[in-house]
């Protein structure tokens, strides 16, 4: 196995790693959003889908550990990216225009990804911490209709939306270079079909962010 | 025209260097960028100066030795050039000049605007050849049918001079599109294809033991390549290294 060790600690394996967990991870928020948008329409649907998500043993104790040990990964790796990729030029230019050849959302991914997890800290402590006690701590018995209740009171707080709203343009402006970076990483990149790969970054970077935007806003000024 | 120069000076490898100041008058906008410092070093040299040490050979971009960082751009604000091949006419009387040497880890400052780029040569030595038996009985490379469009995508790879503005423009001082480059060179052809496992897993094993950053995708490299680079060869490479990680036999 050592070949596979080292793979894996060559750039090009990390890099691998870094956009393995990011599919993964935009699966995932696809997923989320999915889920969240029924609570516009119907407080049934969204009740019922909160319900399965909550208590089927497989969601609860292996796609949530899953989901948890691919955020650290994505996360630890990015910090480690980023130090190592500070040394390796351990002098600076007195004059660097970084702008004149690449975007901000890609110099600055290190900044994005550290908001989204201080958002992601907050959003822990907001669901899943209350979540988690309710359900193993407290061992309440399980109400099915409660999820929608949680979400609208959760969103009654203009601080909480402000935080969201701002959380979520740099959860955008990380997935506009994420989204085909880590296609790219993957060695998928060819002029077929980079330009679809370029849109539908596009389409997913600025829709869900903006989608989950609206669930908050339509809630906050629905349910007052 | 009249320019101020901000240009960095180190004695050696062991000096810590500093940006130093020099006016220069009658530069002519016909002049390239290295002919200017030519007339500088010119000037110094009459002053019983050091002049400004900086790389050059060919002054015609063909080579690779001539590198700065001008104006916070490798080979200066110009696209698909070089600094020899940049013209002091894209620049305005008065102007501020600030000029670096490619920095890097890997790249050591030897003197001034001079960096140890053999960094490049090692990772090239690591893999960046084909086996060939010239004992005589070569077989003529043109016996072996190549598809135009790889011939043409292994020409374009091959037409990186090895000049390192890759590393120097990229905020990680990541060498992938260099590596990418010279990979893809050979990965694309049939003599290239029989030691293209080990080749690809050599390189990238060299170019991270030289101390290069890691890539994450930026493009800088792309865009301040004189040759005009294209990260599909990085993508290319990715697929090679993955590939040859999990289906070579070493
Ligand atoms: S890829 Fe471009 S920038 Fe990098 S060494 Fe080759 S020619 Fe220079
Ligand atoms: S001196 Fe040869 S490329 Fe510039």
């Amino acid at each position: 196995m050592s070949w596979l060790k080292k793979t894996f600690s060559s750039t090009i394996g990390r890099k691998f790693a870094m956009a393995l967990s990011a599919l993964f991870l935009l699966v995932f928020l696809l997923q989320h959003f999915a889920i969240n948008i029924t609570s516009v329409f119907s407080a049934g649907l969204f009740n019922e889908l909160s319900h399965f998500m909550g208590t089927n043993p497989l969601v609860q104790f292996l796609l949530q550990p899953v989901l948890i040990a691919g955020i650290l990964l994505h996360f630890i790796l990015g910090v480690y990216l980023e130090m190592t990729n500070k040394a390796a030029r351990p002098i600076a230019y007195a004059q660097y225009r970084g702008s004149a050849s690449a975007t901000w959302m890609s110099r600055n991914m290190a900044y994005s990804g550290m908001a989204i997890l201080l958002f992601m800290s907050l959003h822990f402590y907001d669901f899943w911490v209350p979540e988690i006690v309710y359900k193993y701590v407290e061992v309440n018995p399980e109400d099915p209709f409660r999820y929608y209740e949680e979400l609208v009171h959760k969103f009654q707080n203009p601080v909480r939306i402000g935080l969201y709203v701002a959380a979520f343009v740099f959860l955008s402006l990380h997935l506009l270079h994420g989204f085909q970076s880590a296609f790219q990483s993957l060695g998928a990149r060819h002029p077929k079909y980079y330009p679809l790969i370029e849109k539908l970054g596009k389409i997913y970077a600025i829709g869900i962010p903006a989608g989950f935007v609206f669930i908050a806003l339509y809630h906050h000024f629905f349910h007052a | 025209m009249k320019l101020k120069l901000k240009i960095w000076r180190q004695k050696n490898a062991q000096d810590k260097g500093k940006m130093v100041d020099y006016d220069i008058e009658g530069v002519s906008g016909d002049m390239s960028f290295l002919e200017m410092l030519d007339v500088l070093n010119n000037q110094l040299i009459g002053k019983d100066e050091d002049p400004v040490a900086f790389d050059h050979d060919c002054r015609e971009g063909i080579c690779g030795s001539c590198s700065l960082f001008i104006n916070g751009e490798a080979h200066g604000p110009d696209r698909l050039i070089t600094t020899c091949q940049l013209h002091m006419r894209k620049f305005k009387d008065g102007d501020t000049v600030y000029i670096e040497p490619f920095r890097a880890g890997a790249f050591p400052v030897i003197k001034d605007l001079v960096v140890d780029r053999s960094a490049l040569d090692r990772i090239q030595q690591a893999g960046g050849y084909v086996s060939v038996n010239t004992s005589g009985n070569t077989q003529d490379a043109n016996a072996i049918p190549v598809p135009k469009s790889d011939a043409d995508k292994a020409f374009d790879a091959a037409t990186c001079i090895g000049c390192g503005a890759c590393v120097a423009s990229c905020k990680n001082a990541s060498a992938m599109l260099f590596v990418a480059a010279k990979v893809s060179q050979f990965a694309l052809l049939p003599q290239g294809k029989i030691e293209a496992k080990r080749r690809v897993l050599n390189m990238v094993e060299q170019m991270d033991k030289e101390g290069f950053g890691s890539c994450t995708n930026t493009g800088a490299c792309e865009a301040e390549c004189p040759k005009g680079i294209s990260l599909e060869n990085i993508a290319r490479m990715n697929r090679e290294y993955l590939s040859a990680s999990f289906t070579a036999n070493e």
